[in-house]
């Protein structure tokens, strides 16, 4: 197995300069949620020069949508969800300041090159085990957006989150390259391939 | 004529929503443990170490497998000899949905109207229903929590009447590949050649309720099931598309008469959480 490299957030650019694709992390600190209805109202709102609900500078986004919590519990299920579908506004959010992301599933050419121009890091955390990343997640609160349901905005503050750097701040692309090293197909991969 | 209250199918769809989400079927994680022994890669290892591990939490600590508990996919098989009293029976299924995501604090996520306001309808119901009438007097019910993840990288194709085998290969591969990490890999992967556009997908579907390793009983049909299988793996995409050989843990194939005209290939998706659960009434 890995090494795996403690960090503690927020993420520095300390923190993010000795990352590279593949690295085993575990975080500990404050994170937040954000998925697909969140993201579309806080480009809105950016858009429109409304003050955002949270100063996203610094920050580690998680793209999750968890399960309700049981009785006396922080939070239910809380596994990543697909990172492509937030690209469109991700290049936006890295704008605002947001200098880390946790997902599954790869993410396009424009997201990674604003990626590697904001000095900010991508990485996935193992889709489908949301009852392993709970026991991670020491507290859950709700900060805004809180009609969205499971796709409001939380404050998680987690310890020893695992994750995988996927596209670290050189233009490092872990799917892409692991494919490549464990291809035995002759066939080409195809154009937009790689979860690009 | 056998009575089936409608009451008792809504109990039974409720207990298979809970159960379905938390436990996962010892046929996937057996073949989930098999890959551990055979993936070349160390990450790929490592990634499919927390998957058995997430399985034992789900279990010991009845926290869903996944925080996406899905569209509720019910497919019923009617005996034709079953009366259904005391209710209609899409009504009883969808009230059994909307009480096992209550009681199971499993996640709602089918929103009313898809390209408008999106307003969750709060129970998770509607589900996805589909019903066969089939001889006897019983009544069969599968239930799968289907990822909408892995839902979004369905992919269906009409090819040429003579393009054979070879293009179902070639549209498999090229749809694994395309979707990468998206749905969650190591993967199942259902297959519908034949029939019309909509028969091709409901069969790749409902092939997603066989048990790993169960092959088609048409000799060929199971021969083109373990060359995609080995093709798909050679991809390289590995758990999580990091990089590995296990792409996927099993490809079902099912197939219709079709056409003179068509060769409709369907591809359905299912990730490693493989959530299916079954009942008999």
């Amino acid at each position: 197995m890995a090494e795996t490299k403690a960090i503690t957030l927020p993420l520095t650019d300390e923190a993010i300069e000795g990352l590279r694709i593949g690295d085993h992390v575990e975080f500990s600190g404050v994170i937040h949620t954000a998925r697909d209805a969140a993201h579309k109202r806080i480009v809105t709102m950016s858009d429109a020069g409304e003050e955002l609900p949270l100063d996203l500078r610094g920050q580690v986004i998680y793209y999750v949508g968890p399960t309700p919590a049981r009785p006396g519990q922080p939070i239910g299920s809380a596994g990543p969800t697909t990172a492509m579908r937030l690209d469109p506004y991700t290049p936006r959010m890295l704008g605002l300041g947001v200098k880390g992301m946790i997902g599954k599933g790869g993410r396009g050419r424009a997201v990674r090159e604003a990626i590697q121009a904001s000095h900010a890091i991508y990485c996935i955390a193992v889709g489908g085990t949301g009852a392993l990343l709970n026991r991670h997640i020491t507290s859950a609160e709700v900060v805004a957006f809180e009609d969205l349901g499971t796709e409001a905005i939380r404050r998680l503050e987690v310890e020893r989150f695992p994750a995988i750097v996927v596209n670290d701040a050189f233009g490092g692309d872990l799917l892409e390259s692991g494919r490549r090293q464990y291809r035995t197909s002759s066939r080409p991969v195809p154009i937009g391939g790689g979860g690009a | 004529m056998r009575e089936i209250e409608a009451a008792a199918i809504t109990e039974t769809v409720a207990r298979l929503a809970v159960e379905s989400t938390h436990f996962l079927p010892e046929d996937v994680e057996g073949a989930i443990r098999d890959a551990r022994e055979t993936e070349r890669s160390p990450l790929g290892v490592q990634i499919i170490d927390e998957i058995l591990e997430n399985a034992e939490i789900a279990r010991e600590r009845m926290l869903p497998l996944c925080q996406d508990t899905g569209t509720a996919v019910v497919h019923v098989e009617l005996g034709q000899d079953v009366h259904v009293s005391g209710g209609y029976l899409i009504d009883a299924i969808n009230s059994g949905i909307e009480q096992g995501y209550g009681e199971g604090y499993l996640r709602k996520s089918i929103v009313e109207h898809p390209f408008g306001e999106r307003t969750n309808t709060g129970t998770n119901a509607p589900g996805v229903i589909h019903t066969e009438i089939v001889p006897g007097e019983e009544i069969h019910i599968g239930f799968m929590p289907k990822g909408g993840g892995c839902e979004n990288m369905s992919r269906y194709q009409n090819f040429l009447p003579g393009a054979g085998r070879e293009a179902v290969i070639d549209f498999v591969c090229e749809t694994v590949d395309l979707s990468g990490g998206n749905p969650c890999p190591p993967l199942i992967i259902g297959v519908g050649v034949g029939g019309t556009a909509e028969k091709a997908m409901t069969i790749a579907k409902h092939s997603l309720f066989r048990k790993v390793g169960e092959r088609n009983p048409d000799p060929e049909v199971a021969g083109l099931e373990g060359e995609l299988l080995e093709a798909v793996n050679a991809l390289g995409v590995g758990p999580q598309a990091v990089g590995g050989s296990t792409t996927a843990l099993d490809v079902f194939v099912e197939t219709y008469p079709t056409h003179i005209a068509a060769l409709p290939v369907a591809v359905n998706i299912q990730c490693h959480s493989a959530r299916t659960k079954h009942a008999v009434l």
